[in-house]
């Protein structure tokens, strides 16, 4: 199958965005950790390619190592949730109708229920606000998607000939599903990890925003945003360019999803249901 | 002694309610302020905006400060100090009544005052009680207090929020619902919004030019500007953006009000961590600090330097921040003679105001330049009351110290800082009960010099009061004597 | 069916005491002493437990789930330890504010949506399809703070049509009301809408494929009276679960938003509550966004079963 506009469009975000973070570990225009309250907010130009901050640092490479911050506590987040949530989903559709299933989809429920912003902002309260608590507030709620998902995945796996006659065949129920199941439900955990991706982004984006993200002076879009934002009349360009690196980072991983998951079965939205 | 915020508050009364009245003879007033109060009980909390709402307006005791800082008589019409100075007897205003209707007499003063030293008091400023040794009513207008030890600085402590005249039936409520002697009386409280107070028409004194007057709660920086800009807030005496009043400045609609705060804003040190008790790692670090980068890259160029715990504007000032000039080959080099060549790494603790978090990520650098790392970590003040202040369990953090003359936390060895040193506190002591003037500055001198010479803490800048205005209203404070917003002498220019 | 309520009843029992629990626990927990806070630095030790004696911080943690639980059975949520009112009081001011917003921006984001799905399905894969799922796209990919940021520079602060934010109150007239919640209201609705329309095409798309649908075209419908006729009943079961799930989410997740125009929200109440350490406000009211949102799921479930009787074993 050709690959369609929008996979192409999103390949092309994510993949740069991902080697903006990859590049600022070997290079930034300037480091980010220094300091030069002389030349703070400077537009725009040939040595500063998109201005100074406040406290004169480059926004360019500010931006690069922002990347970097978002893309870590993402994905870092999206691994708690499939570290966690796939094998109990797995679990959960082994043991069909069991008591087992009933708590663990119970539990999912429960999470859902719980407001994931609050909750995010008592954990920053018991742990106190850092990229790795935000990172947990994350993949707490990213746990129960996967959960789910591979949950009705590997249920409608389990209905078919080659699982039963595994089945028959005295395999137990653990080896089957990392065997036969777990690689039938690869695509679709694929597709969810894109788009859970791009909400970890959307998400950690509003935690340092709200300063309960990264700390400084480690870089992130979200606080750049909130530092920007009481100069926005002044130095409007402060506000701007680290919202915009978020909105086509997440445009980039959600095209991609929606990309893949045409591209790669047109039966994962079947199988999604 | 540094007040503690409540965080984010919120707001409300729109555009609608002030273009009613914008034109002409505007007897009305909105003040924005960045924290909603807790309660409304000046003697039963230590937030700030406790005080910025009541203090003056709704509240009054026996003594009151004013907008220059010196003490007037409020409720207590005069007094007289006996000749060994331990005997206070005041007179108090006749026909001065509660806003419930309740006359305010000596049994009020009497009652007020025991309240806030008894054993069971929830007064967040105890200390300033605790000098009282008997408080007697002579008669309904004529009240005596009997000190232990004479105290200078007696009707200065009866001026504070936190001494103001109670009245036993209505304290109860004074939390929602406060009753005080002031010239405004309490109307309502939205909650998470505003507070809203109206003219006392029995008030004993002059009558103020303002019908009514509103407390905005805004906490966001942003949002303030924008309510600003948009006309939603008359005044933000205590406005949280520094940055963008250079706008302000250029706009005719606006005046900007610069005024000096009694906050000593430093680097608080714990002198008894580790590697922070050898005095050589103490001085580097003052060494390597740029003050004026800080004021200018955290408070947008607002703010005095200064070198010792002590405000510039007091007589009594001595300049030092030549024994902590920026210097960082000197800080590289005590720190390479105290064993630390290679570098080392410290936890900096920064609470909620921007000073903290932008000047901690200033002096970060600052400290990164002469090969001190550190770890910052941003707290709330609840937990940086907890963590720095009560389990001392930090290297530094940044606060502003916004008590008057409170260099005497120095010789508190179980202050937050841990500074020990019997020499500072027995001078302290001599200070305490010195009356000559020309003594107490000798004495105020060598005191200042000592704290900077041990560097027991880095000495930042004095906190400046920025506020924006509307151009057409006359008579807010212009600094900070104590936290108060004092609405009896504001009135519109027509 | 009535099998079916009760195991659903039960387990509805049973998260809302795991959830009390958890709740409770990360209380319990968090580090600071509400009465300190409130005493600031200057505050002598015997003061500070003088407070907390007057707040009823003393006594053990088993006695104190207790008493709180009960008295949420009772209705009684406890006194706020700042405010020193009822918590149901500051609830039920805030609710004033997050209700309305939430509704004003669920019908914003409804009345954009579902027209707006309708149209690109009936029009798939035509340029205006295409022009409606980029910018649907964008909308899921805009923060909703940034969003509104822009919001309140453009209409509050260049064109002075609207305030920069604050709730008057409903007695200042509906209107005066209606119109400070108007750009919280869009901000908040902007995203919601955007993932709102995409559902109401997919789901519209699947209906379409459909042997009703098909038996309908074969009649000799026009695809407009197809889709409005037959299809947009059917997929609004899908819809109409989001929406559900949308609304739950504003009313509580709306604290960013209420942060940048200055509203007195439920949201904020609750953030208010974990920086002043009134851990008795932040319990209570948690508890209350995790019962509704149970409830919901509950309702949703059980209407479905009585709809559907296959639902009613779990699959």
């Amino acid at each position: 199958m050709k690959p369609t506009p929008s996979l192409i469009t999103g390949a092309i975000l994510t993949v740069f965005f991902l080697s903006l973070a990859g590049v600022s570990y070997l290079w930034t225009p300037f480091p980010v950790e220094q300091l030069d309250i002389g030349r703070k907010l400077q537009p725009p130009g040939s040595l500063f390619w998109l201005g100074t901050d406040h406290f004169g640092r480059d926004t360019a490479s500010m931006l690069m190592v922002g990347a970097r911050t978002s893309i870590g506590v993402a994905i870092l987040a999206v691994g708690i949730g499939i570290g966690i949530g796939v094998p109990l989903g797995l679990a959960a559709a082994a043991n069909h109708g069991s008591l087992f299933d009933e708590v663990i989809m119970r539990g999912n429920d429960l999470v859902f229920a719980f407001p994931a912003l609050v909750i995010a902002i008592l954990i920053t309260a018991v742990f106190g606000p850092s990229a790795v608590n935000a990172i947990l507030a994350i993949g707490i709620f990213n746990i129960p998607v996967f959960a789910r998902i591979s949950r009705g995945g590997a249920l409608s796996l389990w209905t078919l000939d080659y699982v039963l006659a595994a089945r028959v065949a005295g395999k137990r129920s653990f080896r089957i599903s990392v065997e036969h199941i777990l690689p039938n439900i690869a695509n679709l955990l694929l597709v969810q990890g894109t788009i859970q991706f791009s909400l970890g982004i959307l998400a950690e984006a509003g935690l340092s925003y709200v300063g309960l993200g990264a700390q400084p002076p480690t870089p992130s879009w979200g606080r750049m945003l909130a530092d920007a934002q009481t100069m926005i009349y002044m130095a409007p360009r402060l506000a701007v360019f680290p919202g915009l690196a978020i909105v086509l980072m997440v445009l980039g991983l959600n095209l991609l999803g929606d990309g893949l998951r045409d591209h790669l079965d047109p039966r994962i939205r079947r199988l999604r249901q | 002694m540094h007040k503690i915020p409540r965080t984010l508050a919120v707001a409300g009364l729109a555009a609608l309610a002030s273009l009613g009245t914008a034109e002409a003879a505007k007897t009305t007033i909105t003040i924005g302020m960045q924290l909603e109060p807790p309660n409304l009980d000046p003697t039963g909390g230590a937030a700030a905006a406790i005080d910025e709402v009541v203090y003056a307006n709704i509240f009054e005791g026996l003594t009151r400060f004013s907008a220059d800082g010196s003490i007037r008589p409020a409720l207590a019409e005069s007094w007289d100090i006996s000749g060994d100075g331990t005997v206070y007897t005041f007179r108090l205003r006749d026909g001065v009544t509660f806003h419930d209707g309740t006359t305010c007499d000596a049994e009020d003063v009497k009652f007020s005052l025991d309240r806030a030293r008894a054993e069971d008091s929830t007064n967040a400023q105890k200390a300033l009680f605790a000098g009282i040794a008997d408080v007697s009513v002579i008669d309904p207008l004529t009240v005596q207090v009997t000190l232990q030890n004479p105290d200078g600085a007696f009707t200065t402590k009866m001026a504070w929020g936190d001494a103001v005249i109670v009245a036993p039936e209505t304290i109860g409520q004074a939390a929602t619902h406060p009753v005080g002697t002031g010239p405004f009386r309490f109307t309502n409280w939205v909650k998470g919004d505003r507070v809203e107070i109206d003219r006392n028409p029995d008030y004993w004194g002059e009558p103020v030019a303002l019908e009514s007057a509103t407390f905005k709660f805004i906490s966001d920086p942003t949002a303030a500007f924008s309510a600003m800009m948009a006309g939603d807030i008359d005044a933000f005496p205590g406005y949280p953006a520094q940055e963008t009043l250079a706008q302000f400045e250029a706009d005719p609609r606006f005046v900007v009000i610069i005024g000096s705060t009694e906050g000593e804003t430093i680097l608080s040190t714990n002198n008894k961590a580790d590697l922070l008790s050898d005095v050589r790692v103490r001085k580097a670090i003052a060494h390597a600090i740029d003050r004026q980068a800080i004021i200018d890259g955290a408070m947008f160029g607002f703010g005095t330097p200064i070198g010792t715990h002590f405000a510039p504007h007091n007589p009594d000032y001595l300049d030092l921040t030549g024994l902590s000039a920026h210097d960082p080959d000197l800080s590289r080099q005590l720190l390479a003679e105290a064993g630390h060549g290679d570098g080392l790494t410290l936890r900096l603790m920064l609470p909620p105001p921007s000073y903290a978090r932008r000047g901690g990520e200033i002096v970060a650098a600052q400290l990164r330049e002469v090969g001190i790392e550190t770890e910052i970590s941003n707290l709330e003040w609840a937990q940086w009351l907890e963590q720095v202040f009560r389990n001392k369990d930090y290297d530094l953090t940044i606060v502003s110290h916004t008590e008057p003359s409170d260099i005497n936390i120095y010789a508190r060895p179980e202050y937050y800082f841990q500074y020990d040193n019997p020499e500072f506190q027995s001078l302290m002591a001599d200070y305490a009960i010195t009356a000559d003037p020309g003594m107490r500055t000798a004495l105020a001198h060598q005191l200042q010099t000592i704290i900077a010479e041990d560097y027991v803490n880095g000495y930042l800048f004095q906190l400046a009061r920025t506020g924006v205005a509307d151009a057409g209203i006359n008579g807010l404070w212009k600094n900070a004597p104590t936290q108060a917003n004092d609405l009896t002498g504001v009135h519109w220019s027509d | 069916m009535i099998r079916f309520l009760v195991t659903r009843l039960l387990s509805l029992c049973v998260s809302l005491i795991a959830a009390s629990v958890v709740i409770f626990c990360v209380i319990e927990v968090i580090p600071g002493d509400p009465a300190a806070f409130m005493l600031g630095l200057n505050a002598n030790p015997d003061t500070v437990a003088a407070l907390r004696e007057d707040l009823g911080l003393t006594g053990d943690a088993l006695s104190r789930y207790f008493s709180w639980t009960t008295g949420m059975l009772t209705g009684d949520f406890g006194t706020s330890y700042t405010y020193r009112v009822p918590v149901s009081e500051l609830v039920s001011d805030r609710l004033l504010v997050s209700l309305p917003l939430a509704v004003y921006a669920l019908i914003l984001s409804t009345a954009l949506a579902l027209p707006v799905g309708m149209i690109a399905a009936m029009r798939r894969g035509t340029l205006t399809d295409v022009g409606i799922m980029g910018t649907t796209q964008l909308g899921i990919a805009v923060p909703n703070f940034w969003f509104a940021m822009l919001l309140v520079l453009l209409f509050a602060v260049s064109l002075r049509l609207f305030s920069a934010g604050g709730f008057p109150g409903w007695d200042a007239g509906f209107l005066a009301g209606l119109k400070a919640l108007t750009l919280p209201a869009v901000s908040l609705a902007f995203p919601q809408a955007s993932i709102l329309a995409r559902i109401t095409r997919s789901a519209l798309l699947e209906t379409l494929n459909q042997d009703y649908i098909r038996t309908a075209r074969a009649k000799g419908l026009t695809e407009r009276q197809t889709i409005v006729g037959h299809a947009l009943r059917n997929a609004l079961i899908p819809v109409m679960t989001i929406i559900g799930l949308q609304f739950a989410f504003l009313l509580a997740g709306a604290v960013i938003i209420e942060n940048v125009f200055f509203l007195p929200g439920l949201g904020r109440l609750i953030f208010q509550g974990i920086t002043q350490r009134d851990l008795v406000v932040v319990e209570s009211v948690v508890m209350l966004l995790v019962f509704a949102v149970v409830m919901v799921n509950f309702l949703v479930d059980v209407a479905y079963a009585a709809i559907d009787p296959r639902l009613r074993i779990r699959t």
